[in-house]
Formats: C-alpha cells, sequence, structure tokens
C-alpha cells in the first residue's frame, strides 16, 4: 500500500511528439538554445561538435520517387528510466555526475562535477549527450538575453537536456510563495513545447491521469525510440505511418513488430 | 663516464652514443609532451574527438597498453605463486614493461579528461556502478603495486646498493615480493576485468553489449584472459627487440620457451571463449536487440568482416597453434610470427571494443561515424612509446634487468 501511495506520489515528467505535426522548423532547438544558454560558436559546420539539447532528425521511407516520404523526428534527451532508474548514461557515470532523480524522472547533469570523461556520452545510444570541446563564449550584446536561472557550463564537461529543470524549479518556487504543494500541468512546460508552431511537443507527468501525455502516451500510434535496448525512455513518438514507428527501432529480416515484446513502461 | 653505475660484468655503449639515443627519442617526446600541453591549455579542442566519438584513440590506447602490460601481473603470478622458477629470468623486465604500461596509461587519462584537475571526483564521488570507477580504483592500486616491485629493481643499481639501507630494504622486499605479486595478480583480474566491463556493461549499444555472470559482462572475463594470454608475448616481444637492439642474448631460450607456451595455453582457450562468446552475441544478444551480426560490419567504408576474421583467426587461432606446438615455437621466425600477432591481436580486440562501438549507428536512421585523429592525438600516444623506451634505455645500463646477461655475454 505504502508503495502504491509513494508511486502516486512521485511524478514521472516526459513528452509526446506528434511527428505527423512536426514541420522540421526547428523553433524547438532555437527556443532549447535560447532558455538553456547553449553554446554557439561562429563556425558550426562540423555538426558532431555542434550542441544541440534537442535535435530534428530527418528520416526518410527509403523508398524510390514518387513513393519517398520524409518525417522529421525532434530527439531532446530521452530521459530513461533504463530499469529502476539505471538508464544508460547514469549507472556507468564514474563520478556520480549524472543522476536520474525518482522524484521527477528527470536525467540530471552536475556540471560542476563531472570531470569529462565522456562515458556517459559513449552509453547514450541516441547522442544526446554533448561535449564543451571549447569554452562558452557569446557575442558581447548577446550576453544581456541570457536565461538568469541556468548556468552556463564550462569547457570540458557533458551537458545535456534537462527538461528545462529551472523552469521546474521556478514554478516550485511559486507555487510555494502561494501556499500550494504541488504545481499544475501548464506551469512547468519546457521551451520546446512552447517554442513548437505546429503544437507537436506536449509535456507533462505521464504518472498523472489529468496530463495530456498521461492519454498521448496510450495511443495506438505511440512508440519509443530503441524500445528493444531496455532503455525504458520517458519520450514518446506518435505517427499515424507504420514505416516511421518502425523506424523506432530495428528489426532483423522477417520479424514483425507487433510480435517483438518490449520493455514494459 | 658512467662505469661506476653501471651493473658489474656485463658491457654497455659507450656514454655519448647512449646520450645520442636518449636526444633522438627525447626529441619525439617532447614533441608529445608539446601536444600533451596543448591539450591541457586549449582543451580537447584539439583532438578530432567529437559527440559521437567521445571515446577515441586514447582510450584504445589505454586498453591496449594495459593489455600489453598484462605481462606484468601474470608472469608474477606464474613466477611468485605457481612457482616456475625460470621465470625470474624475465620476472625483472616483465615488470618494467607492466610499470612503463600502466604509467603511461595514467598518463593518457590524465590528458584525455575534460577537466583534468578534477579527476580525484572518479575517488571522492565514486559511483559504485561505474565499470569505470572499478578501472580507477584498481588501476591506481596496481600501479603503486608495480612501483614497489620495480624499486627493489632500482636498489640494485651498484651505487645505490652500497648504501647499507637501501640494500637491506632491497633485501627485505624481495623476501616479501609474493605478497605484492599476489595482491597484483588479485588487482590486475579486476582491472583488467573492468576495461572489458566498460564496454560490456553498455546496454544502449548492441555492439558492445554482453550477458554475464552477476554484475560482470562476459568481456570482463575475456579482457582478464586475452590480457593475461597476450600480455607475456608482449614482454618477450621487447626482450626480443632489446636483444636485437643491443646485439645480446639476454635470457636463455627455455625460459623463453616456456612463458611463450604458457601464452599457447591461454590464447588456445581464450580464442575458443572468444568464439563462443561472438557465436553467442551474433546469434542471440544482438538478434533480440534488431540486429543481425552483418549490420555491425556493412555500409561504412572501413569495418568489414575482415576485421572479426583478422581478430580471431589471423590473430587469435594462428599464434595459439603456433605457440602451443614445441616444434613451431621453437622455430625463431614462427616465434616472432605469433608474439607479433598475438600482441596484434589484442590491440585490435581493444580498438573494436573502443572506436568501432562508437562508430556503429544504433538508432535506425543514424549513420556511421568514422573518425581520424588529429596530430595532437597521434602525438600524445606516441609520448608515452617515447617515454617507454628511455625508461627501458636508462633502465637497462644501470640496472641489472636480466639476471643471465653476464652468463650468456662474458666479457674476456
Amino acid at each position: 500500500m505504502k508503495k502504491e501511495h509513494n508511486h502516486m506520489k512521485n511524478k514521472k515528467f516526459g513528452m509526446c511528439i506528434d511527428l505527423d505535426k512536426c514541420t522540421g522548423c526547428g523553433s524547438c532547438m532555437v527556443a532549447c538554445m535560447s532558455e538553456n544558454n547553449v553554446p554557439f560558436r561562429e563556425d558550426e559546420t562540423d555538426k558532431r561538435k555542434s550542441i544541440t539539447w534537442i535535435t530534428v532528425y530527418k528520416i526518410t521511407n527509403n523508398r524510390p520517387f514518387p513513393d519517398t516520404e520524409v518525417c522529421y523526428m525532434p530527439r531532446p534527451c530521452m530521459h530513461c528510466e533504463g530499469h529502476d532508474g539505471h538508464s544508460p548514461c547514469v549507472s556507468v557515470c564514474p563520478a556520480t555526475a549524472t543522476d536520474y532523480d525518482m522524484a521527477t524522472g528527470i536525467v540530471s547533469q552536475i556540471y560542476t562535477r563531472c570531470f569529462g570523461c565522456r562515458y556517459c556520452m559513449g552509453a547514450c545510444p541516441y547522442h544526446a549527450r554533448y561535449f564543451n570541446w571549447w569554452d562558452p563564449v557569446w557575442p558581447a550584446e548577446m550576453e544581456k538575453y541570457l536565461s538568469p536561472d541556468v548556468s552556463p557550463r564550462m569547457r570540458g564537461v557533458v551537458e545535456k537536456c534537462n527538461f528545462c529543470y529551472s523552469r521546474y524549479q521556478r514554478a516550485l518556487d511559486k507555487a510555494y510563495c502561494e501556499g500550494r504543494s504541488d504545481i499544475e500541468e501548464d506551469e512547468y512546460q519546457t521551451a520546446c513545447t512552447q517554442g513548437c508552431p505546429a503544437g507537436a511537443i506536449t509535456f507533462g507527468d505521464l504518472n498523472n491521469k489529468s496530463h495530456a501525455v498521461y492519454k498521448l502516451k496510450k495511443s495506438p500510434n505511440a512508440f519509443r525510440l530503441l524500445e528493444r535496448l531496455g532503455t525504458n525512455p520517458k519520450v514518446y513518438y506518435l505517427s499515424s505511418k507504420e514505416w516511421v514507428r518502425k523506424a523506432g527501432d530495428n528489426y532483423i529480416k522477417g520479424e514483425n513488430p507487433k510480435n517483438i515484446k518490449k520493455s514494459h513502461h | 663516464m658512467d662505469s661506476a653505475l653501471i651493473p658489474k660484468g656485463v658491457k654497455r655503449c659507450p656514454l655519448p652514443i647512449f646520450i645520442l639515443g636518449i636526444v633522438i627519442i627525447g626529441i619525439v617526446l617532447l614533441w608529445g609532451v608539446y601536444a600533451m600541453i596543448l591539450c591541457w591549455l586549449k582543451g580537447l579542442n584539439q583532438t578530432n574527438m567529437n559527440d559521437y566519438y567521445g571515446f577515441a584513440l586514447w582510450i584504445w590506447a589505454d586498453l591496449a597498453i594495459i593489455a600489453l602490460g598484462g605481462g606484468a601481473f601474470f608472469t608474477g603470478l606464474l613466477r611468485y605463486i605457481f612457482g616456475l622458477d625460470e621465470l625470474k629470468n624475465i620476472i625483472n623486465y616483465a615488470v618494467l614493461i607492466g610499470f612503463i604500461c600502466y604509467s603511461s596509461a595514467l598518463l593518457i587519462l590524465a590528458i584525455d579528461v575534460g577537466q583534468p584537475l578534477r579527476s580525484w571526483f572518479i575517488f571522492w564521488h565514486a559511483n559504485v556502478h561505474s565499470m569505470l570507477t572499478e578501472v580507477a580504483f584498481c588501476l591506481s592500486c596496481y600501479f603503486s603495486v608495480l612501483a614497489i616491485e620495480y624499486i627493489p629493481l632500482v636498489l640494485e643499481n651498484r651505487q645505490i646498493d652500497k648504501i647499507p639501507f637501501f640494500h637491506h630494504l632491497g633485501h627485505n622486499m624481495h623476501k616479501v615480493m609474493a605478497v605484492f605479486a599476489a595482491t597484483g595478480a588479485f588487482l590486475s583480474c579486476f582491472h583488467q576485468g573492468s576495461l572489458g566491463g566498460v564496454a560490456g556493461v553498455l546496454y544502449g549499444r548492441p555492439f558492445a553489449y554482453r550477458e554475464g555472470l552477476l554484475v560482470w559482462p562476459w568481456t570482463f572475463f575475456l579482457f582478464t584472459w586475452s590480457a593475461a594470454a597476450c600480455g607475456p608475448c608482449f614482454t618477450i616481444l621487447i626482450t626480443k627487440i632489446t636483444e636485437f637492439i643491443t646485439g645480446k642474448k639476454l635470457v636463455k631460450d627455455n625460459v623463453i620457451d616456456l612463458l611463450a607456451k604458457i601464452s599457447g595455453w591461454m590464447l588456445g582457450s581464450y580464442i575458443i571463449a572468444k568464439i563462443i562468446d561472438t557465436i553467442y552475441w551474433a546469434t542471440v544478444t544482438a538478434p533480440s536487440l534488431g540486429f543481425n551480426l552483418m549490420d555491425f560490419y556493412k555500409d561504412n567504408s572501413f569495418y568489414g568482416i575482415w576485421i572479426l576474421i583478422v581478430e580471431i583467426a589471423v590473430c587469435g587461432i594462428l599464434p595459439a597453434v603456433i605457440l602451443l606446438v614445441p616444434k613451431f615455437r621453437q622455430n625463431k621466425l614462427l616465434l616472432y610470427t605469433a608474439i607479433i600477432l598475438a600482441s596484434i591481436g589484442v590491440c585490435l580486440n581493444r580498438w573494436v571494443m573502443v572506436l568501432q562501438v562508437m562508430a556503429a549507428p544504433v538508432m535506425s536512421f543514424d549513420t556511421w561515424a568514422l573518425y581520424i585523429p588529429s596530430w595532437q592525438e597521434i602525438a600524445t600516444t606516441i609520448l608515452p612509446v617515447a617515454y617507454g623506451i628511455i625508461l627501458i634505455m636508462i633502465s637497462f645500463r644501470y640496472l641489472p634487468i636480466f639476471p643471465q646477461e653476464k652468463e650468456l655475454n662474458s666479457i674476456e
């Protein structure tokens, strides 16, 4: 009974991204960078050194014209729960610089503790973790626009999406000042969710029946990336197209995705 | 000029030639030091690593030299614990090579982390679930053991040995060396294993992931096994190179033959285990995650199935057979072939378990990522080699590393 109570109390923040609505405009990436003081460089041609907490992938059905179809897939950190919070990255960090918060389900990154071994990056199959190869430098006039709630990261440490955790803290502070113990769904929304002009991203508590994500994740069109690996991610995707849902995982020839048992969430 | 420092009864090259050699290798060393300073001052943007290649050339170098340095713990185990007395004639060199390999690994790690001044966090904020934590603890402890094993050898220098305190210290340390050899073997089993575990536990990376026993994936055991098999081969290889350069026979053939035979048994059994592991991974583990074996060896310009064949057949089965058959391993050319192949094989295995893991795509719409190291990465990887050569040169000149040298090279 006690266990059930705790389960009800704990939040599990997650996301549902409707790929049928996503136009691939990249507003989510811009909103994220702006909100989280993500550094950028004058020359960003090498995308594998660019820091983009949320990245929009372009995927296709690999069929020739005129049957070619394209889908844009925004990919934030999946905040994997793994098995009992042993997400791929959290379990490998030697200095406990990344943590799975059982109270929120958010995988955090402690920048001042990370010493830059990058094992977590190797462990993450989604490439959701980024290393600060350079010191962050913003154009002088841009420094005024930096978010005061988010600490910039120094060279030599790993960073990643934290579901705009500073916004969660701000919402909790506000609720506390107003004498409330909890926050409403709309009081804590990520920057990418609010920045999406198509309304493709929905964010909320996956454990809370009144939140939109709770219903969306149960859609027959819902799937998660690389579920077969057992990473147990908290980002769900919605697509009416079967090939898109199939692209979410790997299958050997002749395998029917419907017959594959995936990790329970 | 320095004859008072050279062990009695052995001949060394003239000092100017020795200094010339040190200077030449020293230039290479300084090149590496310059690159190292660049990395420390300017950061890891000096490398060609990127967010796909968080682990790259340096981590491979670390894993490879630790495996090659495995000759120290395994030869120590055979000599002190299993009592194979003949190996006392090569154990000093095995310890020296191990010391060089492990100190080099620690140096590379110090360059490889983004915030080197925070390296102590790995001990202070240790995450007991991380294989890297186990690596850090065991590697540091074992390096201390190797230093303790190397000290008595330094104390045997003619001039140091004249001081009664150091003479007695060296003598007493020799007497308790079995304790350190046992400690070293224990620690080595864990850190060699945990280095294997570093890749094996990555359940988000189907190319690396392995099931296992309790918290240890099969790669844990395979890494220890392969280091015990190939480490002694590397010790023999460096001994033979030293003999070639100095123009002297330093270790009797029966000692080399014994170590080669044991390596053969270890390599033979290891390669059987490796084949079983590969078959299970290819037919059970990977398919359960949605991958066929060939998915890991196609659609890219470098990582073909050849790499698996070379690792297992050419650098595994072939040297194992050579080392196991007395007639083959007593043929010098075949022996050299076997020890070179075994050393390459273990390095290739570490390469695959680091770089191919990073290169292979996991998401169905992702692509292979290939990488070429920058000159700074190459220079800092060569740096430990230069440092190792210099330490061997100095140790060989001034310390009685090879007990059989006098007997095999009598001075008239």
